[in-house]
């Protein structure tokens, strides 16, 4: 048996009298790649959120086997969970290096470590090598998501967890960051990825859960899914 | 005027020498400082903009008023600067006004180094920027938030200090005309950005003087806000401000 990472039970989302998610469990392994998709509004976003303490939720929500309910958002990332946003939401009048030294917050006093990760992160994103001393905001929508998962990487966080980095890439892009997402699986980096680009998460992906106006439908080895008619279907195309 | 007012009740208390009383007041006027930020601006986070802007003026109002409940007449500010006047090329300085100048360009680049390079100066530049996601990096936004107006709140109370050895006479009213001048400055130099502040200050503070000598000294306001005026029909965001910068 592999060590559950992330542990949600029940979850519940609602603003006012809309509710966003509506009960949905589900369990992250260690080192694996676990993909929620679903389409525009199916609770994504709202998840994640929950996930990392910037939404109340209802249900239970367990980090490792720690309890995350009460935790301010700032406390989940010291306890393991970086959340790359839907949308990057990099600082845009920073530079490339001071978002990456403001994602190692939690570890500032570590100084070599983190100028040791930040040499890790021109490895995996040579284009932000060069930029450095750019400021965030002037970047392309690209490098802005690669700045915004090398910011989330920067906590030395264990389990990523990120919404959408494909939005509004080229393909090109989407394979380049994609690439750097099995690389830094490969390094023992556990991953929650949330996409709307079904196939792409799935063929990434060990496993995979569908989402649909706030539930859980189908769950499943992702390799099963991208077979799945009803997957085919409503997300493929096909 | 709290920084005036309260080195002033220090000294009157215990004797100390000036460079200590500075320290004290800058300390009483942080704790001040982050005091109102809990109280008066944090319940308001989320509400918009504006709010901000008519606490305040709530929070000014309301200690300007008790400190005119307290002592309803302006006092005698006792020196505390030994100064000594002389002559350099041509012009009268003395002490005084060199300590002054070189206090607050000491506080002034400090306040600069913290905000460029530290971790927490770059805290509270992603706050400015984009307050919902700075917890996502694990930096606790309200010690950032509460933090930075201990700063301010201790810079304000060194500048009262200063200014009542320079001007000494302290009344509950004497913050507000310096306090619309550090606006108008900020806005000249470009609301957001410290270094177009200081350079706003700096020009309007020659602005005025000129104006005193070369026409009536009561143009001098009719000038400095005329001044202002320009340079918001020419450069909207102030001389070193940037378009797309917030403010937190
Ligand atoms: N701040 C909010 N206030 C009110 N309703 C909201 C808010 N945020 C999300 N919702 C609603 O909650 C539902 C789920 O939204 P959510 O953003 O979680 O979807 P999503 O799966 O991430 O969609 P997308 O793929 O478009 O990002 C939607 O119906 C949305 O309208
Ligand atoms: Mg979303």
């Amino acid at each position: 048996m592999s060590e559950v990472v992330l542990s949600v039970g029940n979850l519940t989302v609602g603003y006012g009298d809309i509710r966003a998610v509506k009960g949905i469990s589900f369990e992250v392994q260690a080192g694996e790649i676990f993909t929620l998709i679903g389409a525009n509004g199916a609770g994504k976003t709202s998840t994640l959120r929950a996930l990392s303490g910037m939404l109340r939720y209802g249900g239970t929500v367990c980090l490792n086997g720690r309890d995350l309910r009460g935790l301010a958002a700032e406390e989940i990332v010291t306890a393991g969970l970086a959340h790359v946003p839907e949308g990057r939401r990099v600082f845009g009048p920073l530079t490339v290096l001071e978002n990456l030294k403001l994602g190692a917050w939690i570890r500032r006093s570590q100084r070599a470590a983190v100028a040791a990760d930040l040499e890790r992160m021109f490895t995996f994103f040579p284009r932000l090598h060069e930029r450095r001393d750019q400021l965030a905001g002037t970047l392309s929508g690209g490098e802005q998501q690669m700045l915004a998962v090398a910011r989330a990487l920067m906590s030395q966080a264990r389990l990523l967890v990120l919404d959408e980095p494909s939005m509004g890439l080229a393909p090109k892009l989407v394979k380049e960051i994609y690439a750097v997402l099995r690389e830094i699986n490969r390094e023992g980096v556990t991953l929650l990825l949330v996409e709307q680009n079904a196939n792409l998460a799935l063929r990434l992906a060990d496993r995979a859960a569908v989402l649909e106006t706030g539930v859980i439908t189908l769950a499943g080895e992702s390799a099963a899914l991208l077979q799945d008619a009803r997957v085919r279907e409503a997300y493929l195309g096909a | 005027m709290v920084g005036a007012f309260a080195c002033l009740l220090l000294v009157s208390l215990v004797p100390l020498p000036f460079i200590v009383a500075l320290l004290a007041v800058m300390v009483i006027t942080a704790v001040l400082g982050a005091l109102i930020e809990r109280v008066a601006y944090r319940p308001l986070r989320q509400a918009p903009r504006v709010s901000a802007i008519i606490t305040a003026l709530g929070c000014g109002l309301v200690i300007q008023n008790t400190t005119l409940s307290l002592s309803p007449y302006a006092r005698p500010m006792p020196r505390l600067f030994e100064s000594r006047t002389f002559e350099f090329a041509g012009v009268t300085l003395n002490s005084l006004q060199l300590f002054i100048i070189g206090v607050s360009g000491v506080l002034m680049l400090g306040l600069d180094f913290v905000i460029r390079k530290t971790d927490w100066g770059i805290a509270l530049r992603a706050t400015a920027s984009d307050r919902a996601t700075v917890p996502l990096m694990g930096v606790p936004v309200n010690r950032v938030i509460s933090l930075t107006f201990a700063v301010g709140g201790a810079l304000a109370g060194a500048a009262g200090v200063l200014y009542s050895q320079a001007y000494p006479v302290v009344g509950a009213a004497m913050g507000a005309l310096i306090g619309w001048k550090a606006f108008v400055a900020a806005v000249i130099g470009g609301i957001g950005s410290i270094r177009g502040a200081v350079l706003g200050g700096y020009i309007l503070g020659v602005v005025e003087v000129t104006t005193v000598v070369v026409l009536p000294s009561t143009w001098r306001d009719l000038i400095a806000y005329s001044l202002l005026l320009v340079i918001l029909i020419f450069k909207p965001n102030g001389l070193l401000g940037s378009a797309a910068q917030q403010k937190v």
